[in-house]
């Protein structure tokens, strides 16, 4: 007997049986993905004034955009799962949050390689990078909270609610520290990013950079989602299985 | 005279549905802290250990005080406060008493608003104890209304968020790590707008005209927390 109401019926094979569409995406991602280093490392002008060091620019900036959007995705199917209580919605949630969560630790850690020649320092508490900072511990504690829920529908509600309210933090985070800073002096001084002075080429690079994330984050979360139907299948097999056998 | 009658009769729907519950909801929790006195207490010598603490972290002299005062201040207030959220759910928890309440015919909402009204008194006390105490140990007054405002709607602020998360955690395992982990950044923006507030207001007031945008800052957080946590705690109680 499985119950209905928990979700374990709802089919999840619908993507997963398309194992030839995820080995396609997978090589189209891969070839995107070759492209565009080839792009950034050889094509891609070196920058003037940063030298190479700007290069880095070509992964940190799609990586931080996307990872905007895998939260917003996570939000969208946080609302959807509080409204519908469907365990599909969970699944991209959660897969979206852990890409989001990988995506924005890229950011931090290629933002101070970056920071470090340029502007002198590692670490800038301006609005930008405090608010991401910010946004990378809602979403740690996102996945803290699933893993310990002491079960599934307690731990997507949970992780739903989250999603949502730490979505909505997320402007009123960035306000409240863009005043703190306007508040305190600037430390840092110095060739501000690349913002509006991109040359054509760079810009090319930048486009195709993110085309070739974005491609790469839908891989992604298709596999990431597939796999969590197949655990689900899975689970409520073993469940099957588990009841069907007489006591003994 | 007719409109009057059913818009008084609204208002009376509105009072006994709504209104009665959340008070007696936040009633049993003042009951229950005057007769075991268990959160205020312990979470009040917790503050004064934070500040103890602080002493020897920072080395305050009457030169720094003025810059440290509403930084160290506000360590002691959240702190204190987690404490005060986490009790006061455990408690709910232990005795299956949040399920009694569940059970009740009130509204979930009802049920929200008390316990977010108590958690905001007794957050409020403890501070409001920690101002003299500070005062003493610091030599460095901080008694000023305007302070008092700036905690009223930092502390709402705190109780707003702190309900629901605490309400959450405490049916997750570790849930003393888990609510400070899910707390403390969504009231990132609290936390800036009331001490750079406070640092205004006791912190020698150089920079008083700002002092208005901050309680901006705490209102809009307040005022949608306010609409989107109540939101929130339907479900998490629907568990």
């Amino acid at each position: 007997m499985i119950n209905k109401t928990n979700g374990l019926n709802s089919e999840p094979t619908s993507l997963v049986g398309n194992t030839k569409l995820i080995y396609a995406s997978i090589f189209i991602s891969s070839v995107m993905m070759v492209v565009n280093m080839y792009l950034i490392f050889v094509w891609a002008p070196t920058e003037r004034i940063m030298g190479h060091i700007q290069r880095i620019f070509y992964l940190h900036v799609p990586m931080a955009w996307l990872a905007f959007i895998a939260f917003f995705i996570v939000f969208v199917s946080g609302v959807l799962y509080l409204w519908k209580k469907d365990f599909k919605y969970d699944r991209i949630a959660s897969s979206a949050a852990e890409i989001g969560v990988i995506f924005t630790t890229i950011v931090l850690i290629t933002g101070p390689i970056w920071a470090k020649p340029i502007w002198g320092i590692w670490w800038s508490w301006d609005a930008r990078l405090t608010t991401t900072l910010v946004l990378w511990m809602i979403y740690v504690g996102y996945h803290i909270v699933r893993s310990y829920s002491s079960n599934r529908a307690q731990a997507a509600t949970y992780s739903a609610i989250i999603g949502v309210i730490g979505f909505i933090d997320v402007p009123i985070v960035y306000f409240a520290v863009d005043w703190w800073r306007t508040q305190h002096q600037r430390l840092v001084v110095g060739v501000t990013s690349a913002d509006g002075s991109l040359n054509d080429d760079m810009r090319i690079v930048l486009y195709f950079s993110l085309i070739a994330f974005t491609a790469l984050m839908l891989c992604l979360l298709w596999l990431r989602v597939s796999m969590k139907g197949l655990e689900m299948k899975l689970q409520s097999v073993k469940n099957n299985r588990k009841n069907s056998q007489p006591l003994s | 005279m007719d409109e009057k009658n059913s818009a008084g009769k609204l208002w009376i729907y509105i009072m006994k549905s709504f209104f009665k519950p959340m008070l007696l909801v936040l009633w049993k929790d003042i009951l229950t802290e005057i007769r075991n006195k268990d959160i205020i207490l312990a979470s009040f010598v917790f503050a004064v250990l934070v500040l103890v603490i602080c002493n020897f972290a920072f080395d305050i002299t009457p030169a720094t005080v003025q810059i440290l005062a509403s930084g160290i201040l506000w360590i002691s207030f959240t702190f204190a406060g987690i404490l005060v959220m986490t009790r006061s759910f455990v408690v709910e928890n232990e005795l299956d008493s949040l399920e009694g309440l569940l059970l009740c015919p009130i509204s979930r909402d009802s049920l929200y608003w008390g316990k977010m009204l108590s958690l905001f008194l007794f957050m409020m006390v403890v501070e409001l104890l920690l101002l003299p105490i500070f005062a003493v140990l610091f030599d460095y007054n901080v008694l000023s209304l305007s302070l008092i405002l700036i905690m009223v709607l930092a502390t709402m602020g705190f109780a707003t968020v702190g309900t629901l998360f605490a309400s959450m955690s405490v049916n997750t395992r570790a849930r003393e790590i888990m609510l400070p982990i899910l707390f403390f950044p969504i009231v990132t923006p609290v936390l800036i707008a009331a001490v750079e507030a406070s640092m205004s207001i006791i912190g020698g007031g150089t920079s008083v005209i700002n002092i208005r945008e901050w309680i901006e800052i705490l209102i809009i957080f307040d005022v949608v927390y306010l609409v989107v946590c109540p939101w929130a705690f339907g479900f998490v109680v629907e568990e």
